[in-house]
C-alpha cells in the first residue's frame, strides 16, 4: 500500500501512529488522486486536519490530513471575501484577516490551531453565532473531494448566490461524510473599531434572566453568553458589545441598567477563548439544539444525568454546548429523552469507541435517515470515510 | 369526459379546484419572467395538507410528474410545466399556523404571503426579514424554494437564514420533517440543501422561520449622483468602512424617470445619473454611529444631496419607488426582462459601464436597479417580444451580460433562481462533475425525477454523473 500511495502523491506519505500510512497531500490534485485511488482499491480513510479537536482514532486503512493544504489562495478586504484551503487554521486565518482589518464570524470552540475544515465540518461556530449566526452563514462556496476523489464545486464567492443546489450546506455539519472540504469561500466581516467586554457572575437563574431581558430590549450585543463548570451555582454572563467606539459604549450602558447585574469589565477574547479552549479538556463533546427559554432546564438535565463539565448557554439565538466525561449509555439516554422534547443532541467529539456506538446523529425524524443515507451514497457510495454518522445504537 | 387521472384527482381536492379548460389552464403558462410560456397538462388546487399529500402520491402512483407554484411571480420560468406535467399551485394552503413570540419563530403553510407574516407578527413587535419586492404577492413556499432575497438581506440574509425547519412531502409520498425548531439539524443540514432547491426536492408543507425584531430605529437616506459610477465606487467604501446597511440600492436614470411618471412617484431627482437607497437599522446609538460615517461617504463620492425620510410616510414612499420600479418600467416597455446576476461589490462601476455598452451595441434600453450593497444586478431590458429579431437581440445581449459578470467572479443568478430561462448558463460557472453531483443530490430526494422536471441542471450533465457508476 504505501508504495503505491507513494506512487500518487510522491513523498507525503509516513507512517502514523497506529502504523497506517498517513498522507497529507500538498495540492488538492493530490489529495482528490489519492482518493481517487483509495476508491478504487476500497481503502478505507479516517479524515484529519490538525488533530486537535477530533481524536484521530478511527479505524481505517489510511488517513488523509488536509494540515499541508494550508494557504489562504486570496483575501478581498473590499469585497469581504477570502478564499482559503481546508487545512488553513483558525489561528493563521485570523492573524492574516487582522491585517485587513477583517474577520470571520466565529469563535470557535477548542484550539486555535484547530483548521477551517475542521470547524465547518463539526458546525462549530462558538459565541460570536449570537451576531453572526451559524458558521454556514460564513460560507459562500466550497470545493470538497469524493470518497472516489472527484472535485465538486458549489456555491461561488459572491454573497449572494442561487445557482445551483447548495452543497455546502451539506458539508458544513456533515463531520466529513459527504467529502473532504479543501477549498473554501468566506464571507468576512469588518472588524469593529471598538469592542466592549463586561463579565457578570451569579446563579444560573438570576444571570439567565437578566441575560433574556437584553434580548427582549434587543440590545445590540456580538456576544451573550453564559458559561459554567457544573455542577456549581456559580455561572458567568459575558457580555460584548462592538462597532464604533460610541456604539459600543452606549449598548454597554444599556447592558448594564436593564440587567441589574454587578459586571466587571472583562477581556472577551480572553474569557471566551478560555471557556471555548476548555471545550476539549475532557474527552467529550455536546451540542443541544434548545430553545432559549428552556435553557436552564436542558443544563440541569446534563448536568443531573451526565455529571461534571464545562457547559456555555447561547442565550439569545438557543443552543447548549456541553464538554465531559460521560458515559455512552448515559448520553444516549439524554439524548432519548431530549428528542422526546424535540430537541436534536449532536455529538461534536469524543473517542471512537464512543463515536461508534452513538453516532454524532441520532434519534432521527422518521424519514430523515433514509434521505441522509443516500445523500451519504452521492458522495461516498462505499462509505469509505470512516465516520460514525449515525452509530451503531442507531443501526 | 374526464381521464382517470383527473376523476382521482377531482376525488381529493373536489371538482372546482381542479382546472382542466384550457382557458383555465393557461392563465397558469407563464410566471413573471415574459420569455418562457407552457400551458400544464392540468392544474390541481389543494386546499389543505392532506390534500397535498394525497395528490403527490397519486401523481407517484400513476408516474407523473408535477410543477408545485406559489404565487407565480418568479423571475426564471421556473413554475412552470409542460402539457405532461400537472401544475399544483398552493395558493390555497395560506394559514399562518402559529406565532409564538418567546421563541421569535412562525410556522406557516406554503401559500401564505411573504408580506402577511410580518403584518401578523407586528403586533408582537417582530417581523419577518427577507423581503423580495414582490413580498406583497410572493408565497414563502416560493420563497423557499428560491431562496428569495430582497433588499434588506444585505445585513440579515436572504431566506436560508431564516428557515429553521420543514415539514416536507417528498415526490414518493413520504412525508417527514427536517431541521428543528431552535434550528440545529437532526443530522446533516437538510434544511439547508431543501431551501433554493427549485421545487425539485419536494413541496414544503409547514415552514418554521424566525422572526426578528424590529429595529428600534431605522434611517432611510437617498443620495443622488451625477454619475452611475460615483454611486458604485460609494457602495464600495461604505461596505468596506464596516458599515453593513440594512438595505443599499441603486436606480438609475432610466428606472428613476419610469417610476418618477408613474402612479409611484416618489421625488427621486430625474436629472441624476444614479440614486443610493440607503437604509441603517438597529439601535438608535448604532444608527446614529453609521449614518455619521455614511453621510461623509456619500458626500465624498459626489452625492449632489443626501435626503434622509423625515417620517414613515417619506420613507415608505422612498421605498415604494424602489420596490415597484419594475411595475412603472412596464409602463414604458410593451415586455421587460429583468435580469438577475451578481458580481464582487468591487467589480460594480466596471460591470455596470459594460451594460452600458452592450445596450448601446445591440441597439437596446438597458434599465439598472439593484441591490448594490451585495453586488447584486438587476438589468432590465425593455423590448417587444412579438419582435423575433429584437427578442434575439434581447437573448444575446442578456448572455453577453452574464459571462461578463462570471468573467467578474461573478454568478449567473443572486434570486431569481436558474428555473428554464438560465439552465443554459449553468456550464459557465459549474464543471460537468459538479452539475452532476447536483443531480445525483436531487435523485437522493427525487429518484424518480418528478419534481419540476427539466429544471436547473441541463440534462446531459446528470447522464455524465450516472454513466459513471455512482448511484
Amino acid at each position: 500500500m504505501l508504495a503505491r500511495l507513494r506512487q500518487v502523491v510522491g513523498s507525503d506519505v509516513e507512517t502514523g501512529p497506529d502504523g497506517r500510512p498517513l498522507v497529507a497531500p500538498r495540492s488538492v490534485d493530490a489529495l482528490a488522486a489519492l482518493l481517487g485511488t483509495a476508491g478504487g482499491e476500497g481503502w478505507t480513510v479516517r479524515i484529519e486536519g490538525a488533530g486537535s479537536w477530533q481524536t484521530p482514532d478511527a479505524p481505517a486503512d489510511l488517513a488523509v490530513s488536509t494540515r499541508r493544504l494550508n494557504r489562504i489562495l486570496s483575501v478581498a478586504p473590499a469585497d469581504l471575501v477570502a478564499s482559503v484551503q481546508g487545512g488553513v487554521t483558525i489561528r493563521q486565518l485570523a492573524e492574516r484577516l487582522a491585517d485587513h482589518q477583517t474577520v470571520v464570524g466565529c469563535d470557535p470552540p477548542g484550539s486555535p490551531d484547530r483548521t477551517i475544515g475542521s470547524v465547518l465540518a463539526t458546525a462549530t461556530a462558538g459565541p460570536a453565532a449570537h451576531r453572526f449566526g451559524p458558521i454556514r452563514e460564513s460560507v459562500l462556496g466550497s470545493t470538497i473531494v469524493t470518497a472516489e476523489g472527484k472535485l465538486v464545486r458549489s456555491g461561488g464567492s459572491v454573497v449572494k448566490n442561487v445557482a445551483g443546489y447548495d452543497l455546502s450546506k451539506i458539508q458544513v455539519g456533515g463531520f466529513g461524510a459527504f467529502g473532504i472540504i479543501v477549498e473554501v469561500n468566506l464571507r468576512l466581516r469588518a472588524l469593529p473599531a471598538a469592542r466592549r467586554t463586561v463579565v457578570a457572575q451569579g446563579t444560573l437563574d438570576r444571570l439567565f434572566n437578566a441575560a433574556r431581558a437584553l434580548v427582549a430590549a434587543s440590545v445590540d450585543a456580538t456576544i451573550l453568553e453564559l458559561y459554567a463548570t457544573a455542577p456549581t451555582d456559580r455561572w458567568t454572563l459575558v457580555v460584548e458589545t462592538s462597532g464604533t467606539e460610541q456604539g459600543a459604549e452606549i449598548e454597554e450602558a444599556r447592558a448594564r441598567e436593564l440587567a441589574g447585574l454587578s459586571f466587571d469589565p472583562g477581556d472577551t477574547r480572553s474569557t471566551v477563548h478560555a471557556f471555548g479552549e476548555a471545550m476539549t479538556e475532557a474527552p467529550v463533546t455536546l451540542r443541544a439544539g434548545v430553545l432559549p427559554a428552556s435553557l436552564p432546564e436542558t443544563a440541569d438535565l446534563f448536568t443531573e444525568s451526565l455529571g461534571p463539565g464545562r457547559i456555555s448557554l447561547s442565550v439569545g439565538r438557543g443552543g447548549l454546548r456541553w464538554c465531559g466525561a460521560p458515559t455512552a449509555a448515559a448520553t444516549m439516554a439524554v439524548r432519548q429523552q431530549l428528542a422526546a422534547r424535540e430537541i436534536p443532541l449532536t455529538l461534536e467529539r469524543a473517542p471512537w469507541a464512543f463515536r461508534s456506538a452513538m453516532g454524532h446523529f441520532g434519534a432521527f425524524r422518521e424519514g430523515v435517515r433514509p434521505l441522509s443515507d443516500r445523500v451519504r451514497d452521492v458522495f461516498d457510495p462505499k462509505r469509505l470515510f470512516v465516520v460514525a454518522l449515525e452509530g451503531r445504537a442507531n443501526g | 369526459m374526464a381521464t382517470p387521472l383527473e376523476t382521482a384527482l377531482a376525488a381529493i381536492v373536489g371538482p372546482r379546484w381542479l382546472k382542466t379548460a384550457m382557458a383555465e389552464r393557461r392563465t397558469y403558462e407563464a410566471d413573471g419572467l415574459p420569455t418562457h410560456a407552457s400551458v400544464p397538462r392540468l392544474a390541481v388546487l389543494p386546499g389543505s395538507r392532506a390534500e397535498v399529500i394525497a395528490v403527490v402520491r397519486l401523481l407517484a402512483e400513476r408516474g407523473v410528474g408535477w410543477v408545485a407554484r406559489g404565487a407565480g411571480t418568479g423571475l426564471s420560468g421556473g413554475a412552470l410545466a409542460d402539457p405532461a406535467t400537472v401544475l399544483i399551485p398552493l395558493t390555497r394552503l395560506n394559514r399562518i399556523l402559529s406565532i409564538d413570540p418567546e421563541s421569535r419563530r412562525a410556522v406557516v403553510e406554503p401559500g401564505v404571503v411573504n408580506a402577511r407574516l410580518s403584518e401578523a407578527a407586528a403586533p408582537f413587535g417582530l417581523y419577518y426579514a427577507p423581503d423580495p419586492s414582490s413580498q406583497a404577492a410572493c408565497t414563502i413556499g416560493g420563497n423557499v424554494a428560491e431562496n428569495a432575497g430582497g433588499p434588506h438581506c444585505l445585513k440579515y440574509g436572504t431566506t436560508t437564514s431564516h428557515v429553521v425547519a420543514l415539514d416536507v412531502v417528498l415526490a414518493d409520498g413520504t412525508v417527514t420533517t427536517l431541521g428543528s425548531v431552535q434550528g440545529e439539524p437532526w443530522g446533516p443540514d437538510l434544511v439547508g440543501l431543501f431551501v433554493g432547491s427549485e421545487g425539485m426536492f419536494g413541496i414544503a408543507l409547514g415552514i418554521t422561520v424566525r422572526l426578528e425584531p424590529l429595529p428600534q430605529a431605522v434611517r432611510t437616506l437617498l443620495a443622488d449622483f451625477t454619475a452611475v459610477r460615483a454611486a458604485t465606487e460609494a457602495v464600495g467604501a461604505i461596505i468596506a468602512a464596516g458599515v453593513v446597511p440594512a438595505a443599499l440600492e441603486l436606480i438609475d436614470q432610466a428606472c428613476i424617470r419610469a417610476v418618477e411618471a408613474s402612479i409611484y412617484a416618489a421625488g427621486y431627482p430625474t436629472d441624476a445619473a444614479a440614486a443610493l437607497l440607503v437604509e441603517l437599522d438597529g439601535t438608535r446609538a448604532a444608527v446614529d454611529g453609521e449614518f455619521a460615517i455614511v453621510e461623509p461617504i456619500l458626500r465624498a463620492h459626489g452625492a449632489r444631496s443626501v435626503r434622509s425620510a423625515e417620517d414613515a410616510d417619506e420613507r415608505a414612499r422612498l421605498w415604494q419607488g424602489r420596490k415597484k420600479a419594475f411595475g412603472a418600467m412596464g409602463r414604458i416597455a410593451r415586455d421587460l426582462v429583468v435580469q438577475d446576476a451578481v458580481v464582487p461589490r468591487t467589480a460594480l462601476p466596471a460591470i455596470l459601464d459594460t451594460i452600458t455598452e452592450v445596450a448601446h451595441r445591440y441597439g437596446l434600453t438597458i434599465a439598472n436597479v439593484f441591490h448594490a450593497g451585495d453586488g447584486n444586478l438587476h438589468p432590465n431590458i425593455c423590448y417587444d417580444a412579438r419582435d423575433p429579431e429584437l427578442s434575439a437581440r434581447v437573448a444575446r445581449a442578456s448572455k453577453e451580460i452574464m459571462a461578463a459578470c462570471v468573467a467578474a467572479g461573478g454568478t449567473i443568478t443572486g434570486e431569481h433562481g436558474v428555473g428554464s430561462d438560465k439552465i443554459d448558463y449553468m456550464e459557465m460557472i459549474f464543471d460537468q462533475t459538479s452539475l452532476g453531483a447536483m443531480c445525483a443530490v436531487r435523485r437522493a430526494f427525487d429518484p424518480s425525477e418528478r419534481a419540476n422536471p427539466g429544471k436547473v441542471i441541463p440534462l446531459h450533465s446528470c447522464r455524465e454523473w450516472r454513466s459513471a457508476g455512482v448511484p
